[in-house]
């Protein structure tokens, strides 16, 4: 089963820089309140460019008639689903990783919070992949999504902030679980929704 | 043994009744072409008896692959038009050969590696008819096959309806122009 990662795939590791570049500006040369903040601001960073790819995720498939196409051909929606998922998340979550380490300089993280945020990234990065997935199938079928997309999805991506950011003890186990949730349940809520907005 | 029948079939849509009662059965080697006006529910027609629309009643008996050429040509725009439809073909079992043999079919052989973007509206059209041609199904369900095709292309797709159905196979189409073709006719 094939994925489509299109072009354009710049844009969130670019979005994601550009926020890690901007935060020292605003915040201050303040060296040390820059390491207490930059986690969470490198969080709320992956977040928004999380959001960036989701119009281009689902509805150009179907109006270029692929997806109908797969579906005769037998191709479940949730197996197309699971495998527009894998390809979304391989276009920005390795990125992002990677971008981290010069952004973390940026920010002036030290050795230990890094490790953190990179294991937080991997664990959180397909969740959000996930969120975006389903938010995208679901509004394939509106004409202008606008901020419509962010809506839905930024609340429901809090939970992955909150444990992401958080250096509490089991804050990472919690994120895994979450990611995964996200993760498992993904396919199908996408699965149904092209389905149902299928005419 | 490739067969198509639709029993009963009703369709809903924005609302509306477009038809009810619809009975239609396909033997190897058969076609039929479906005529009506604009808006009438050809296309329905042809989605439900694809599988992508449920209909309001009735059901839909298919035996063998399908192949659907509507509107939309699903092939990858940034890729030439000979790895757009290998992409298609190998997902239904068939290989370059077949994809060769289907465009020399339909005429674009010289074209096939052209980026599909740069098709002019027939040579999709065209394009689209060469994927159903590759897919080796059974069944075809053609949406308006004949629309945007030059004199040569029209024959060229009578000549491929044609020996589809001499191989046994089944064909649906919708059209508003005559194919050039000897199929039975069902006025919606």
């Amino acid at each position: 089963m094939r994925a489509f990662a299109h072009g354009g795939a710049w844009l969130p590791l670019v979005f994601y820089l550009l926020v890690a570049t901007l935060f020292p500006f605003a915040v201050g040369p303040d060296a040390a309140l820059l390491a207490k903040v930059g986690s969470g601001a490198l969080w709320t960073a992956a977040l928004l460019a999380a959001l960036l790819p989701v119009e281009r995720l689902v509805r150009p498939d179907i109006a270029s008639g692929v997806m109908d196409q797969l579906a005769i051909r037998g191709q479940s929606d949730e197996g197309i689903a699971a495998a527009k998922l894998l390809a979304h998340w391989l276009s920005f979550g390795p990125l992002l990783m990677v971008a981290t380490l010069p952004a973390a300089a940026l920010l002036n993280l030290d050795g230990p919070t890094l490790t953190r945020l990179e294991i937080g990234l991997l664990l959180g990065t397909p969740g959000l992949a996930a969120l975006g997935l389903a938010v995208a199938a679901l509004t394939a079928s509106l004409r202008s999504t606008g901020a419509l997309i962010g809506l839905v999805m930024l609340p429901l991506a809090v939970p992955l902030l909150i444990f992401g950011a958080s250096s509490g003890a089991g804050a990472l186990r919690l994120l895994a679980a979450t990611s995964l949730l996200f993760v498992a349940g993904a396919p199908f809520v996408a699965g149904a929704a092209l389905r149902a907005g299928r005419t | 043994m490739t067969r198509l029948a639709l029993e009963g079939i009703a369709c809903f849509r924005g609302g509306r009744l477009l038809f009810e009662g619809l009975n239609l059965s396909l033997k190897p080697g058969e076609g039929m072409l479906v005529t009506g006006a604009n808006g009438v529910g050809k296309s329905s027609l042809l989605r439900i008896a694809a599988g992508l629309l449920a209909p309001a009643a009735g059901r839909v008996v298919r035996d063998g692959a399908v192949a659907l050429s509507a509107e939309t040509s699903a092939l990858d725009e940034d890729q030439t038009l000979f790895a757009a439809l290998a992409f298609w073909a190998r997902l239904d079992g068939g290989d370059d050969e077949a994809v060769a043999m289907a465009l020399a079919a339909i005429g674009l052989a010289q074209l096939a590696q052209v980026p599909v973007r740069l098709l002019s509206t027939g040579q999709r059209r065209r394009a689209t008819l060469a994927r159903v041609i590759a897919s080796g199904a059974g069944i075809w369900l053609l949406d308006e096959p004949a629309s945007g095709l030059d004199a040569a292309s029209l024959n060229e797709l009578a000549a491929a309806m044609a020996g589809h159905l001499a191989a046994g196979g089944v064909i649906l189409a919708a059209s508003h122009q005559p194919l050039g073709l000897e199929m039975r006719e069902f006025g919606l």
